[in-house]
């Protein structure tokens, strides 16, 4: 069993729901990268999502998109994002899920992004743009160096689709609430319960809800229909207006 | 009898040799599985074949003439060169083949929505023009950069009662434009297809854009044939992401004899890191769906394209492209901005026709190619669009006092 996958259940055995928090690396500059991962662990959080800038965005909304504007202004990149992680692996206690697009993996290199990503404690991989039919090759690589390659499922993926998707993702799977970007939601569907009582039957692993998810109440509601939630766009803006109450009462409602 | 390269692409997920791919976010997986279905089944029923060639012949006035430009050949001395005149097209480029070819498709999948994305604004007063005539909803983006220099496609594009919309994220360009269209789609996928206008974009979209654009080419390998007796030495075309040039290309791909020639946009000049040209400056990347070659840095950040032709303003190459680039069946060339001025000058004073900025390229590359052959060879150039859209980009440009 992965790393990334134990940290969930072990929170979930403790009648907990799983809390993700996604943050953009480097918003701020690249030195935010360390107090940051340190502040949202010590809230404990299960396990974080750490995003990569990129110029092409296109799952995300405008909250990412313009929190990776701000990083890429500051130099920040998937190179000195693994670098600063490296930098203080020890103090680092929760499973780090690296979020980026491909190309930057591919420039990159993928054997040496996977021996980087072991280097700077890295226990999962999420590459938006990297869907089932091409995702062997990030197993191939990465798994030796411990790294699990998240899956995600979208509301439009159809039931023998979602089967083969939850069969081949590793440490959770990412269950994404709404056809769209990232970003904050007013509401969601009326049918998602029957969407995710069909996904987590179908998964042996655990399913945590993601994109759209900003508020205490959607924390419980969408942490209901699954084992916990991934709430980005929200620790972003919190993150870069200074306001740790707003991450808090995030964090408290997955309890 | 040697096997087919041109048949041999796409193989199994959409692969061109070592490009293409389906690097999408999950959500548009099963609409493009849809759109993969939906596609191979109507080219095999002869009532979708025959609305569409109904359409290309009566409303968009195909076939298109193969002209023999005998002012230009003169003038340049050299082999003789004729011009594919899709210019002559409704809406006034190649543009139309592709965007009446993918609405009929919509609609046939029940979709009643279009979002489209634009660069010279070409493909999206197509995408606009075959909305109106089939009567679908239709949405455009377009970068605030481009918006700027194609004022009048815009005006065009509300007039037909498409929406445009800005983008004013990252270069304000094409690439950008295809983030924001890209975006909608997941958004709005239900009920909405996506008209990808060049060929580009995950699979089904390389194959669906070139067997739209074909027509280019098999007309023209026909009316060589009466008029020369034999196929062209050399076909040229201009690339930016690629659908005039695959369309014209395909057809002739299994023919050795005939050299192929596409023509990127080098902008200030390769030298100066300002170009488009993927293929001479780019390396290996994804980008909108795709293997390709990408105008990238060491990080894998995209880097921004620099033309003056909006229409090849786009940092990589269709995969198909990369792939017979790849082979060594396709030599790419590039043409900076000032020698595409240049042609587009030459062709209005030799030949009284005004070829798009991107088609001006096309143009002067054979000028360079046409000198260095006999004169009983044979040069066809694909004229992709007509020039009435540039003329406020080359009057600034060249008007100077004039203007």
């Amino acid at each position: 069993m992965t790393t990334l996958q134990q940290a969930i259940e072990q929170v979930n055995d403790a009648g907990q729901k799983a809390f993700v928090p996604y943050i953009m690396a480097g918003d701020g500059g690249l030195a935010t990268v360390k107090p940051t991962i340190l502040q949202l662990q010590a809230l404990g959080v299960t396990a974080i999502e750490v995003g990569i800038p990129f110029t092409d965005p296109v799952a995300d909304g405008p909250t990412i998109e313009q929190a990776g504007e701000r990083a890429l202004a500051a130099g920040v990149n998937l190179r000195n994002v693994l670098a600063e992680l490296a930098s203080f692996r020890e103090e680092i206690t929760v499973p780090l899920v690296i979020m980026t697009y491909f190309n930057p993996v591919l420039a990159y290199g993928l054997e040496a992004f996977a021996q980087s990503c072991e280097a700077g404690g890295v226990k999962g991989l999420i590459v938006p743009d990297v869907p089932l039919e091409e995702s062997a090759i990030l197993r191939e690589v990465l798994n030796p160096y411990g790294v699990a390659i998240v899956q995600l499922v979208s509301l439009t993926s159809p039931p023998e689709r979602i089967a083969r998707i939850a069969a081949a993702s590793q440490g959770f799977v990412y269950a994404v609430t709404v056809n769209g970007i990232t970003g904050a939601r007013a509401s969601f569907a009326n049918d998602l319960d029957h969407h995710f009582a069909q996904l987590c039957e179908a998964s042996a692993i655990p399913v945590l809800a993601g994109f759209g998810i900003s508020t205490p109440a959607q924390v419980v509601s969408m942490g209901a229909l699954a084992n916990g939630v991934i709430v980005g766009s929200a620790i972003v803006t919190a993150l870069h207006n200074g306001d740790s109450q707003t991450i808090e009462d995030l964090v408290a409602a997955s309890r | 009898m040697t096997q087919s390269i041109a048949n041999s692409v796409p193989t199994t997920g959409g692969r061109y040799g070592r490009f293409g791919g389906q690097f999408v976010p999950e959500t548009l997986m099963t609409a493009l599985i849809e759109l993969e279905t939906a596609y191979e089944e109507a080219i095999q029923d002869s009532a979708f074949t025959e609305e569409l060639a109904y359409y290309l012949k009566d409303y968009v006035g195909r076939e298109t003439p193969l002209y023999y430009a005998e002012n230009l050949t003169k003038t340049i001395g050299g082999a003789k060169i004729y011009l594919k005149r899709e210019d002559l097209n409704h809406t006034g480029a190649h543009k139309i083949n592709n965007a009446i070819g993918q609405a009929l498709l919509a609609k046939r999948m029940g979709k009643t929505k279009v979002v489209a994305e634009t660069g010279a604004g070409q493909h999206g007063v197509a995408t606009a023009t075959a909305c109106a005539l089939l009567n679908l909803e239709c949405v455009v983006f377009m970068g605030a950069e481009d918006i700027k220099r194609q004022q009048l496609n815009v005006f065009r594009m509300e007039l037909l009662g498409a929406k445009v919309e800005s983008v004013e994220s990252g270069s304000k360009t094409l690439k950008d434009a295809c983030n924001a269209a890209l975006r909608y789609w997941v958004t709005n996928v239900e009920d909405t297809h996506y008209i990808l206008g060049s060929a580009l974009g995950p699979h089904p979209f390389p194959k669906i854009v070139r067997d739209f654009q074909r027509v280019i080419g098999v007309e023209t390998r026909r009316q060589i044939v009466e008029k020369e007796g034999r196929l062209p030495n050399a076909v040229v075309a201009c690339i930016g992401g690629g659908s005039n040039a695959i369309g014209m290309f395909h057809p002739f791909v299994d023919d050795e004899e005939v050299a192929l020639y596409g023509v990127e946009a080098a902008g200030a000049g390769l030298e100066t890191g300002k170009h488009a040209a993927a293929i001479a400056g780019g390396k290996l990347g994804v980008l909108h769906g795709a293997y390709m070659y990408l105008l990238q840095d060491e990080n894998g950040f995209v880097q921004e394209a620099h033309s003056i032709s909006a229409g090849l303003d786009y940092p990589g190459k269709g995969p198909e492209h990369c792939y017979l680039h790849d082979i060594g069946r396709v030599t790419f060339e590039s043409i900076t901005d000032d020698e595409a001025l240049e042609g587009l000058q030459l062709l209005c004073r030799t030949e009284g026709i005004l070829p798009a900025l991107e088609s001006a390229h096309a143009i002067a590359y054979t000028a360079k190619l046409a000198k260095t052959m006999a004169a009983d060879e044979v040069i066809v150039v694909c004229l992709s669009g007509r020039g009435d859209k540039d003329v406020h980009t080359v009057r600034q440009v060249l008007g100077g006092d004039k203007a």
